[in-house]
């Protein structure tokens, strides 16, 4: 599939139009505050890409986004659509932060962390099969079924956290072995000390390229995204459709856990209650400007971990829930642009069935 | 169990109710007229921020009303705009402007009122009789003007939907949008006007929850949007089963209230309970369940 130069700028409208919209809103947003727009915005760019402590941050926030917007896009790519990215992360903190404190200390720590590694993927993976399978055996919408398992999970969670699982006193989970925990990026970059990157973050990007190799190389993978495009017809041509969305759901669920190396076992040590909550929706903005191209979903991916460090950076001028606001925009920027692109060859996700 | 078959029950199921079944109302307009509406959440929390400032601002609960249907009206057209005029995936617009509620009010707490967690304190209506009586509670509840309001948009719903022309135009939109605007009916204007209406109901929720209170506080909708749009599916899309549903879960809740403290089941399984009788309920019934036809499609 060859596009002109034309239709290439045409596919990038999208991505500028929101990155404009939201440095205009946050411009109006300081500017409501009495703040010269200009000053937040050079405080939101220096508390952020400004030193090598910021870089992190900014890498440490990227990381569950990138995950999360992934997941997003896997479970998109098969013309799904998947909001429950929330929950299954959740889950699979959970089991990560609880399976760390039952894997024998004296193991080896990549043996260590790769056990933990897989039973959050595992987890999430559980927890994203109960739509897949409800969607392909049973014809529910999985719009539905997420945001209701979202739900489940955080009440869920509450109770497990309350009843069992917390230190005396506290909402958090005892402390992980030392051998469980990833190391931080500070022990190469000596820039990032205090930061709290970690191995997550390349990691992440692993399991981006993975996973778009998966989906352009190999047979099962090209068969998900035409069953995203056309379903009928790939029906038609014997392709297995509900096997495919299955299997894209569950893989989707599977990295939504893993998001947990980036919290849990990169930063905290251990579970606490709303540990990583809102990544999952802000997923979903990454994988709306990400477009299905994994360069647009790291990207993506920066551009949001950068909105949330420099919100704490603006925080003394304008409120960081502003950040929260420029998220939005950047659904709604993207999602319009797209709607008004002059070049429908370009899309390259398949559009989800709209239902519920 | 005796202290459950009283009028306080009665009362607390009532105030209880009001959210859910104004919310789920809502549902019902918008996706009976074919548009997806996963923003009722955000619905909620921006008429109750509307309310609440304005009353604050004035002094007058009339006046808070009043700018929290015009905040509802207002967010829900935008959502209406972006799904039916801009063709935008309404699941995408729902989940933006969930987002946009959610940290816009937050950002206006700290802006109007310097706090992360609550508006200042403010007096809404005080009518009916004192006292902590089962039948002054009851009394209380009933003479509340946003709950009169509340039970005259529920009980015209299906009249109106059911019964007039525009509610014919709105169904023949939700249903077959290429038909209806081949008959003439102009789908956009129509989604648009089913919208407002499902925006200004889902608002009379939100000013009802920070009414109750006496306060904004942040999040305070507390996933009630939610659990109404479970209760529209539940219903099969059927305004009168929606609140059926809504009152009973409302039950359930003022049954946990008023057996607090004998720990029955842990407050976060009743909670759970609609959310899981949803996945159930789908589970079972998502072959019969059945949607409006014309969700999420366009005219031409």
């Amino acid at each position: 599939m060859t596009r002109t130069i034309g239709q290439r700028a045409a596919g990038l409208l999208p991505p500028w139009t929101a990155v404009a919209a939201a440095i205009l809103v946050l411009n109006l947003l300081s500017w409501s505050f009495g703040q010269a727009p200009a000053a937040t915005l050079s405080t939101a760019i220096a508390g952020s890409w400004g030193t090598m402590y910021g870089v992190g941050q900014v890498l440490f926030k990227a990381t569950p986004l990138l995950f999360a917007g992934i997941a997003v896009d896997v479970a998109l790519r098969a013309g799904m659509f998947n909001i429950g990215v929330e929950g299954q992360m959740a889950v699979g903190s959970v089991v990560a932060a609880v399976v760390a404190t039952v894997v024998p200390v004296a193991l080896p720590a990549p043996v260590a962390i790769s056990i933990v590694l897989l039973t959050a993927a595992v987890a999430g993976a559980i927890w994203a099969a109960i739509p897949a399978v409800m969607r392909v055996l049973l014809g529910a919408h999985e719009v539905i079924t997420t945001i209701m398992l979202n739900r489940i999970a955080d009440a869920l969670i509450a109770m497990l956290i309350t009843s069992a699982l917390a230190l005396p006193g506290t909402v958090r989970t005892a402390d992980m072995p030392a051998n469980t925990l990833l190391p931080r990026l500070q022990v190469w970059i000596h820039g990032f000390v205090g930061s709290a990157a970690s191995v997550a973050f390349p990691l992440a990007v692993v399991v981006l390229v993975t996973v778009h190799a998966w989906l352009k190389l190999t047979r099962s993978g090209r068969e998900t995204v035409w069953v995203g495009l056309n379903a009928d017809a790939c029906a038609a041509e014997g392709v297995p459709v509900g096997w495919r969305r299955w299997m894209a759901l569950t893989l989707s669920g599977a990295v939504a856990g893993l998001a947990a190396s980036g919290t849990v076992m990169g930063y905290k040590g251990y579970y606490e209650m709303g540990l990583g909550a809102g990544a999952g929706f802000g997923g979903i903005a990454v994988a709306f400007l990400g477009r299905g191209h994994p360069v647009g979903l790291l990207l993506a991916a920066l551009l949001f971990g950068t909105l949330a460090q420099a919100g704490l950076a603006i925080n003394a001028q304008v409120p960081r829930e502003a950040m929260g606001v420029l998220e939005a925009v950047v659904i709604i920027a993207t999602a319009l642009a797209t709607a008004w692109s002059p070049a429908p060859a370009s899309r390259t996700t398949g559009a989800p069935e709209a239902e519920p | 169990m005796s202290r459950l078959f009283t009028l306080t029950m009665v009362a607390e199921t009532l105030r209880i109710a009001v959210p859910y079944a104004c919310a789920a109302v809502a549902g019902v307009w918008s996706e009976r007229a074919g548009i997806v509406h996963i923003a009722l959440e955000g619905v909620l929390l921006v008429s109750a921020f509307g309310a609440a400032s304005m009353t604050i601002a004035t002094g007058s609960p009339v006046a808070g009303i009043v700018a929290g249907m015009v905040t509802g009206v207002a967010f829900s057209l935008l959502h209406g705009t972006l799904a039916a005029r801009y063709r935008v995936d309404a699941i995408v617009s729902g989940i933006a402007l969930n987002l946009l509620a959610a940290s816009g009010t937050r950002f206006l707490l700290r802006a109007l009122y310097d706090s992360s967690s609550n508006s200042p304190s403010y007096s809404a209506f005080r009518i009916g009789p004192t006292g902590a009586s089962g039948a002054a509670l009851l009394a209380r509840a009933l003479l509340d003007p946003v709950t009169i309001l509340a039970l005259l948009a529920v009980a015209a719903t299906p009249l109106v939907l059911g019964r007039t022309r525009f509610g014919l135009r709105v169904r023949a939109c939700g249903e077959n949008p290429v038909a209806a605007a081949s008959a003439g009916v102009p789908v956009v204007r129509v989604r648009l006007t089913a919208l407002a209406v499902s925006g200004a109901i889902g608002a009379l929720g939100g000013v009802h929850l920070t009414f109750d209170q006496h306060r904004f506080e942040s999040g305070m909708s507390g996933g009630r949007g939610f659990i109404a749009l479970a209760a529209v599916i539940v219903a099969g899309w059927r305004a009168w089963h929606a609140v059926l549903a809504c009152l009973v879960f409302a039950a359930l809740e003022a049954t946990q209230i008023l057996l607090q403290n004998q720990k029955v089941l842990p407050h976060e399984f009743v909670q759970m309970l609609p959310y899981v009788a949803t996945v159930v309920i789908l589970g079972f019934a998502a072959g019969r369940a059945r949607a409006p036809a014309g969700l999420g499609k366009h005219a031409s």
